[in-house]
């Protein structure tokens, strides 16, 4: 009797498992589907930027660099200048980023406290704005003050992006924190700024580090700005890749390199801060309206 | 908080001016790199301005001449065949990545965050790779092609592949945004409805159809309007993979804007078009949002 059950069970047990591997299977396969091109890209790139350049032009591709080799690197930074191209993004997004925190972090515990969310709108509007439109008007402006092609011109410039998103980036974390221990030191006798200076502050420092580094990536990727307020010797490294590689040597090795040199801190950055990515893209779009 | 302002309207109000001296700076900022700057392309947009030389007052006249530009017009058409493509494709595509991150598996965190690694990239060097990826004869997307037995393609060198081509970048470079804000939705459903769907003998396809989809459409608006406004705005891959060719197969808005500024320096006609796209962008935008009021989220 017992024999005759499990019997007449197991075909149907053996589907279902047959059914569950299946969609097991499946569903890998939609893991790999999805993931699968961002891996592609960044390795090709990779690949690229480690071959020579008769592998690299060869049809159909190599993938696997054999030998691999760093001559790529080594070439934009000896003949192109890549080291100087580097430390002016790193002046440009660095000061852009340390005059926005100074600015920003006061406003935005300015705005948390005294409710001046209608301010947050502005942010909005300063993310649907074209960056060519602040771009037009500011080149002309550096065109009158003799600032065009000097490194203050795109500090100043690169503030359109780190400004707003310091500021939003903050006013959302002041936000989040109890207002008690504040209510607390101003009733014993602080100042505004002191409670602002030695309470508020010293809890902020994990928004502070979110706005650091999104403020920084943001001016870091920008392209634009160096590719217009920019000279030769001050061009920040996207810019640089573009203008500069493109036209004066068109091998891909050099260029799948150099492309590797501007993203590398960028993804470094990101995985510092994998989890409030999504709050600094949308910046405006959530909270905002 | 409230309480406090009850008690002592003086004391609160007194602190309300003091936290108004914290915004000053960065509103003295905002104003000179952002506000002035709207303000002197309204000016501008309003006179013949080359670079170089004096400025003459025109009135409207730019904006009489945008209404007879073709190449302007071509420009409108090509930025809304583009936005639309750049909007719909990544929604679909990060609303099925996000179904899937949302599931317990394996790695997941690593694997998300590889997913999520397009989305930071620097635009440039993204574009630079991508070039060569779609280069017609030693590229690897025609190799790839042919591997799957189909014929090479011309990628961004053909007038009516361009645009399609561009948007496969778009793709690549924020489905991820479009997922990571979907999955932000997914996260903060309750479970009771799916119960006692499940209970009434609900298929995986109605869970979705009925419950998933409604909680999770807010989530699915904001992300529609963040990507219309990217899109709208793309500039560094289009400049860098296309230049806006070939020919003109790929000037959009933003594209003509660069060239008219930076290569005529004819800032006052670019200062015009500023003003128009920036409406177009609001009205999108505008539009958008009355799409999310409707879906009632607040």
């Amino acid at each position: 009797m017992i024999a005759l059950t499990s019997a007449s069970q197991s075909p149907l047990a053996r589907r279902g498992r047959l059914r569950r591997a299946l969609r097991k299977i499946g569903f890998w396969l939609s893991v790999v589907v999805i993931v699968s091109p961002a891996v592609m890209v960044f390795l090709w790139m990779l690949s690229l930027s480690l071959k020579n350049e008769i592998d690299n032009l060869a049809y159909p591709p190599v993938f696997i660099p054999s030998p691999p080799t760093l001559s790529n690197f080594v070439q934009v930074f000896a003949d192109n200048s890549m080291g100087l191209y580097f430390w002016n993004s790193v002046v440009v997004s660095g000061l852009g980023t340390l005059i926005a925190l100074l600015v920003g972090i006061p406003a935005g515990y300015g705005i948390a406290r005294a409710q001046a969310h209608k301010l947050t709108v502005m942010i909005l509007i300063a993310r649907m704005t074209p960056a060519l439109s602040y771009l037009i008007p500011l080149f002309t402006v550096f065109q009158f003050l003799g600032l065009n092609n000097t490194l203050t011109a795109l500090v100043i410039a690169h503030l359109v992006i780190t400004v707003p998103i310091v500021v939003y980036i903050m006013a959302g974390y002041f936000e989040t924190l109890p207002r008690e221990l504040e209510e607390a030191a101003l009733i014993d006798g602080g100042s505004v700024w002191t409670t602002f200076r030695y309470v508020a502050l010293p809890l902020a420092r994990p928004g502070i580090v979110v706005g650091t580094i999104l403020s920084f990536i943001f001016s870091w990727n920008n392209f634009v700005f160096g590719a217009v307020l920019a000279g030769r010797a001050t061009r920040t490294l996207p810019a640089a890749v573009y203008n500069v590689l493109t036209f004066e040597q068109l091998a891909w090795g050099p260029l799948a390199a150099a492309a590797l040199v501007v993203t590398i801190p960028v993804l470094l950055l990101t995985i510092v801060i994998q989890k409030e990515i999504v709050v600094g893209m949308t910046a405006g779009g959530v909270k905002g309206a | 908080m409230n309480s406090v302002s009850t008690a002592r309207p003086g004391f609160l109000a007194r602190r309300q001016r003091s936290y108004v001296l914290f915004i000053v700076p960065a509103l003295m900022v905002v104003g000179a790199v952002i506000i002035f700057p709207w303000l002197f392309t309204l000016w501008m947009s309003a006179f013949d301005w080359k670079i170089g030389s004096t400025p003459h007052f025109v009135g409207a006249d730019n904006y009489v001449k945008l209404a007879t530009n073709t190449r302007f017009h071509e420009a409108v058409a090509h930025t809304l065949y583009f936005t639309v493509l750049a909007v719909i494709f990544p929604l679909i595509f990060g609303i099925v990545a996000a179904l899937i991150f949302h599931r317990e598996f394996p790695f997941r965190g690593v694997l998300r965050s590889i997913f999520t690694m397009p989305m930071m990239a620097t635009p440039v060097a993204v574009a630079l790779v991508w070039t060569m990826m779609f280069h017609p004869q030693q590229g690897v997307l025609n190799y790839l092609l042919s591997l799957i037995g189909l014929p090479p393609s011309l990628w961004v060198y053909s007038p009516t592949l361009v645009i399609p081509s561009l948007v496969l970048v778009e793709i690549w470079h924020w489905t991820p945004l479009v997922m990571l804000i979907v999955l932000g939705g997914l996260a903060a459903l309750p479970i009771e409805p799916y119960e006692s769907a499940r209970l009434d003998g609900a298929s995986e396809w109605q869970l979705f159809r009925y419950i998933t989809f409604p909680l999770v459409a807010p989530f699915i608006v904001v992300a529609a309007v963040i990507r219309t406004i990217d899109a709208i705005k793309a500039f560094d891959t289009i400049y860098v993979i296309s230049q806006g060719g070939p020919g003109t197969a790929s000037e959009t808005i933003n594209l003509y804007l660069y060239l008219q500024a930076f290569a005529f320096y004819n800032v006052g006609n670019a200062s015009a078009v500023v003003v128009v796209f920036f409406a177009l962008i609001l009205a999108l935008a505008m539009l958008l949002l009355y799409v999310r009021q409707r879906t009632k989220w607040t």
